[in-house]
């Protein structure tokens, strides 16, 4: 197995870095290369960014984005909100992102993970599983998408999703750490690497979920400070979880 | 210093061509065989599936190229997908022949969680480097590996690495610039 990867999140919208509750009272944090240098520097494994405006406007600055992070950052990235075809996921990818990751998208019309996969490869497509109660949610988790989180994860295996984004909305923002029952079930439901989203609050909440996920989202517990990656490496390497050596 | 990147389909080519131009080399995007045929250094990366890609190569003379300057013995580098389409064959798709750069065969990984992605050492080495693959080669010229899978290939000019150099931070900016000292 790959080391156990920590990947930072960022909320992007029109270009920018940025913090809010529910989508609402949206703060701007800064910039998304600015910031994406600084965590890959503070040792991050991988970056995600999502827009969370996932308007047209804000795509188009989304690729923008994604080109000026590839001239700046030397380890892969991730990129998602608002990918809807496969048109949306080769911009993306030529301006030099390494993955999208769709969700309410693929729950709309799934034959577009075969499609993407299909252009891209496989390991370009992270399909993101926003889940609450053992059900699954779209639309910013807003809705109910009407499928058990177990059988859409088969499915998205199936028509050849490369990883599996899973955010237990229940925990998000919570600081009580991943729904590890949850983890164990995805990990003996699909091959596919599991990145662990929600709920974490401590460095010992973040290593439990390596013992079930292939790697952790990481986005409130970092306060978007990239120091406090650093210490939180420092942390679970003192519990045993091995990481890169980044340097 | 003058590289020429294989482009025959979408795909993330463009951190190649950052990760060469960060080292001062001069690399272009290369459609055309004569700039394939050109270059001190023809880079050969991986987009989409086997069978896409070749057929994307074909469709530009680019796989005649290659072959040209493998047997010239000018320098090519192989990249994830790009490695494992200079074998022999590959199993995915239904069975693809490949370019014949090197001996052998690219086989699904049977392993673990499957695609392989994330950071895993080399042997002998040791460095950490960035992995993304579903299938791996089964070869002769193998000259190092990551868990027992072939993470580099070496056969006359061909150079293969089944890793992302160009994503593998400073080990891959390293590994790089070992690779344009050589040319």
């Amino acid at each position: 197995m790959p080391l156990p990867r920590l990947i930072p999140c960022l909320d992007v919208a029109g270009g920018r870095v940025v913090k809010g509750i529910r989508f609402e009272d949206l703060r701007d944090v800064g910039d998304p290369v600015e910031l994406g240098a600084a965590y890959s520097d503070a040792g991050a494994d991988e970056l995600v960014f999502l827009d969370i405006a996932a308007t047209v406007e804000s795509r188009a600055a989304a690729v923008q984005v994604a080109a000026r992070v590839a001239e700046q950052v030397t380890i892969p990235f991730t990129f998602g909100g608002g990918i809807r075809s496969v048109d949306d996921a080769c911009a993306v990818l030529e301006a030099g992102a390494d993955k999208v990751s769709i969700n309410s998208a693929a729950l709309a019309r799934p034959e577009l993970i075969e499609e993407i996969a299909g252009s891209l490869g496989s390991q370009a497509v992270v399909v993101a599983i926003d889940t609450e109660n053992g059900r699954v949610r779209s639309h910013a988790a807003t809705r109910d998408a009407d499928r058990d989180t177990i059988a859409w994860a088969r499915e998205c295996e199936a028509r050849g999703a490369g990883e599996l984004l899973v955010t237990s909305i229940d925990r998000d923002g919570t600081r009580r750490g991943y729904d590890l029952e949850l983890l164990e079930r995805l990990r003996a439901a699909v091959s596919l690497p599991v990145i662990a989203s929600g709920g974490a609050g401590s460095a010992a909440h973040v290593a439990a979920a390596l013992g079930v996920a292939e790697a952790a989202l990481l986005a409130s517990i970092l306060y978007e400070q990239p120091s406090r990656l650093v210490s939180l490496r420092q942390e679970l390497r003192d519990l045993g979880i091995p990481l890169r050596d980044a340097a | 210093m003058n590289v020429a990147i294989c482009v025959y389909g979408a795909g993330n080519v463009r951190s190649v061509q950052l990760a060469f131009q960060r080292l001062g080399a001069k690399a272009e995007i290369a459609e055309e065989a004569s700039a394939v045929l050109d270059a001190d250094l023809a880079v050969l990366p991986g987009v989409g599936s086997a069978a896409s890609a070749m057929a994307g190569l074909r469709r530009r003379g680019l796989d005649a190229a290659l072959q040209e300057r493998a047997a010239a013995g000018k320098p090519i580098l192989g990249i994830c997908l790009g490695l494992q389409l200079a074998l022999d064959e590959s199993e995915e798709d239904g069975g693809v022949a490949g370019l014949g750069l090197a001996p052998g065969r690219a086989v699904r990984l049977r392993d673990g969680r499957v695609p392989r992605i994330g950071w895993a050492p080399l042997e002998p080495g040791g460095e950490t480097f960035w992995f993304a693959h579903s299938y791996a080669a089964e070869t002769p010229a193998a000259t190092a590996t990551s868990e027992g899978l072939t993470a580099v290939v070496e056969h006359g000019s061909f150079t293969g690495v089944q890793f992302h150099p160009e994503k593998s931070g400073a080990a891959g900016a390293r590994f790089l610039t070992r690779c344009l000292s050589r040319v």
